[in-house]
């Protein structure tokens, strides 16, 4: 977001907004969005308690129960841990997957990308080739295996989507590249003396980034789905860690005794890819020019 | 046509050989010595570590192993799983229609549903159906199929009774295995209830299995179908006095179908992903679950032999979706 505001003229931030705000699900998804990142980063003041703190007394309580401590509005898991708080810490794992998911590879995909598009020839193909193996894997199962080969947690996890999400932005770079490269403008930088990486980073990539933000909002909310299934499936952020998939996977022996410690998670997972998926349908409507006003 | 199948298939070559380089150095990358690993908690002798370590290749230099393991994977010989001691290509092919049966009626029922509710959002377009629908899509988009799982299970099997939790067919029938399929198999057996069984254990699987396609070939299906409608031929066909419904149904839908043909078909890679986590849940014998539950294992040879099993269909259904896309859209045959 940040890159494309500084080099867009205020008057085409202006336009953009008038079409993203004609969404009125992407304002609501917006809404939504900054709404969790404010719970996340402030996590410590909206939970009502310490989110890894076990009251011996409140075993598997139902929402609303009234414990000897206090008000548990979304009831406690099977230790007696406060679900609505480990719910709040666990929006700072969820968006800080995506962060970091979506920064490294969005930027691994951008230069890989960059250097596939500008240089053509055998850089292209031995580029290309390596992503469609990476392709060829589904990308769950892959993510999976490389957890398994480094270990179980969330850093590895978090490695492995990103290495999975990568070829999707080397894909879309290439292809913005191979329309960009024999513009006008690419050939005046060229002739008034700029050399390659200044081509390729600063005169080209600006023009190429309108669908490297859609799959960003996309890979976002990938992110945190494919991490929150890890976690599930035990090879992705480790008890007692508040991760939401982490917290399915310990809730899922209490699938018929205790509804809330199964519901609560998936219902914070799936409203916030929600939010972001929301946003992503009105970024594209945009920003991709030949979607517009279909 | 020729020159474009030759030219799809030579660029499989190279992509297949990576993905066997990426299976291979899978196991090398695993901390800790191999034969030890297989060798498990009991130890081993050094005379005994020498010959393993001699039998297996482990001695000859990686680049030489390699050459040894393509060589086999190119026989068909994709090793031997540690904790079954079957040869893995038998143990998949075995598991394998299992979860082809379980992807064939995701399948059937993401279109069945998509497709129809897609073509009216488009023709009714922003009526309150086609708003309904599309949060419906999107929500079904966004869902995490894992928690979607168990809220059916909790709904459906705890609450309400009406479906088995997990497995493909009750333990009271016993029947000869003829297609791999148990919904064709039960019908075949010609026992009382054992279709009716097949089925029920089905249906919660096919709509976890399902609701992710569903919602892309939803959207999809609209946004193929609003493009077509705006076309002259339609118009043609409205003028000539053609009922709504055959402009609908015949004229604009052969056209809209093919993008979405092409989006089923790259739905296999999204599918095989959601087989690992349906499979897992519901205790289904697919290869899903096999691949878990051997990664669980530790049995590195039967993970190895998977990942390349499953690349390689993976591989062959883009093919021919490729293939299909281009024998209906000349353009796409003659790019390079």
């Amino acid at each position: 977001m940040t890159a494309v505001s500084a080099s867009v003229r205020p008057g085409r931030l202006k336009e953009f907004w008038r079409y993203f705000s004609e969404n009125h699900g992407a304002v609501a998804g917006l809404v939504l969005f900054v709404a969790l990142v404010i719970v996340a980063l402030a996590a410590p003041v909206f939970a009502p308690f310490n989110p890894d703190q076990q009251f011996r007394d409140a075993l598997l309580m139902p929402p609303l129960t009234e414990g000897s401590e206090g008000l548990f509005l979304l009831g406690t898991d099977a230790l007696g841990r406060d679900m609505l708080s480990r719910l709040i810490f666990g929006a700072r794992f969820s968006l800080f997957i995506g962060v970091v998911v979506v920064s490294v590879s969005l930027i691994g995909g951008v230069i890989i990308g960059m250097f596939a598009g500008f240089f053509r020839g055998w850089v292209d193909t031995v580029i290309m080739r390596i992503m469609d193996i990476i392709l060829a894997f589904p990308s769950l199962l892959l993510a999976l295996t490389l957890v398994a080969v480094l270990g179980p947690g969330l850093t590895n996890a978090m490695i492995a989507i990103a290495i999975v999400a990568q070829p999707h932005y080397v894909r879309l770079t290439r292809a913005a590249v191979f329309s960009e490269r024999n513009r006008d403008y690419v050939t005046a930088a060229r002739v008034s003396g700029a050399g390659p990486f200044w081509l390729m980073f600063v005169t080209i990539l600006p023009n190429c980034m309108a669908p490297l933000i859609v799959q960003a909002a996309l890979s976002f909310s990938g992110a945190i789905l494919d991490a929150a299934a890890l976690g599930f499936l035990g090879m992705g952020a480790q008890p007692p860690t508040p991760e939401w998939g982490t917290m399915l996977a310990e809730a899922r022996e209490f699938i018929t005794r205790a509804w809330w410690v199964v519901t609560f998670p998936g219902l914070a997972i799936l409203i916030t890819v929600l939010a972001i998926n929301l946003m992503g349908d009105g970024l594209r409507d945009a920003l991709d020019p030949k979607l517009k006003r279909s | 046509m020729f020159g474009f199948i030759l030219r799809r298939l030579s660029l499989l070559i190279p992509t297949f050989i990576g993905v066997s380089l990426v299976a291979f150095f899978f196991i090398r990358m695993l901390p800790g010595d191999p034969v030890l690993l297989l060798a498990g908690e009991r130890g081993i002798s050094p005379e005994r570590y020498a010959e393993l370590m001699h039998r297996f290749g482990f001695d000859l230099p990686l680049w030489q192993q390699f050459i040894y393991y393509f060589t086999d994977l190119l026989h068909g010989d994709f090793g031997t799983s540690i904790s079954t001691k079957k040869p893995i290509f038998t143990e998949f092919f075995t598991l394998f229609p299992a979860t082809l049966e379980l992807s064939i009626c995701a399948v059937i029922f993401a279109v069945a549903l998509g497709v129809p509710a897609g073509v009216i959002a488009a023709v009714k377009r922003n009526s309150w159906f086609d708003h309904s629908a599309m949060a419906t899509a999107l929500v079904g988009y966004s869902m995490p199929i894992f928690w979607w799982a168990l809220l059916l299970i909790i709904v459906f099997s705890g609450m309400l009774g009406w479906t088995p939790v997990s497995g493909r067919i009750s333990l009271m029938f016993f029947f000869p295995k003829v297609t791999g399929f148990m919904l064709i198999d039960s019908f075949l057996s010609g026992k009382a209830g054992a279709f009716q069984s097949a089925a029920s254990h089905l249906i919660l699987p096919t709509i976890v299995l399902g609701t992710i396609p569903l919602a892309v070939i939803a959207r999809q299906t609209r946004s193929a179908m609003l493009e077509v409608l705006g076309e002259d031929y339609i118009r043609t066909a409205k003028a000539k006095g053609l009922s709504p419904f055959r402009v609908v149904a015949v004229h604009a839908l052969r056209n809209a179908l093919i993008p979405v043909i092409t989006t089923i078909g790259l739905q296999v890679g999204t599918l095989m992903a959601g087989a690992i986590l349906t499979e897992t849940i519901f205790s289904w014998p697919g290869i899903g679950k096999w691949m878990v539950d051997s990664i669980f294992r530790r049995d590195y040879p039967a993970v190895q032999g998977g990942l390349v099993l499953i690349a390689l269909i993976v591989m062959a259904v883009n093919l021919v979706v490729d293939m299909l896309y281009g024998l209906v859209n000349p353009k796409i045959r003659h790019q390079r």
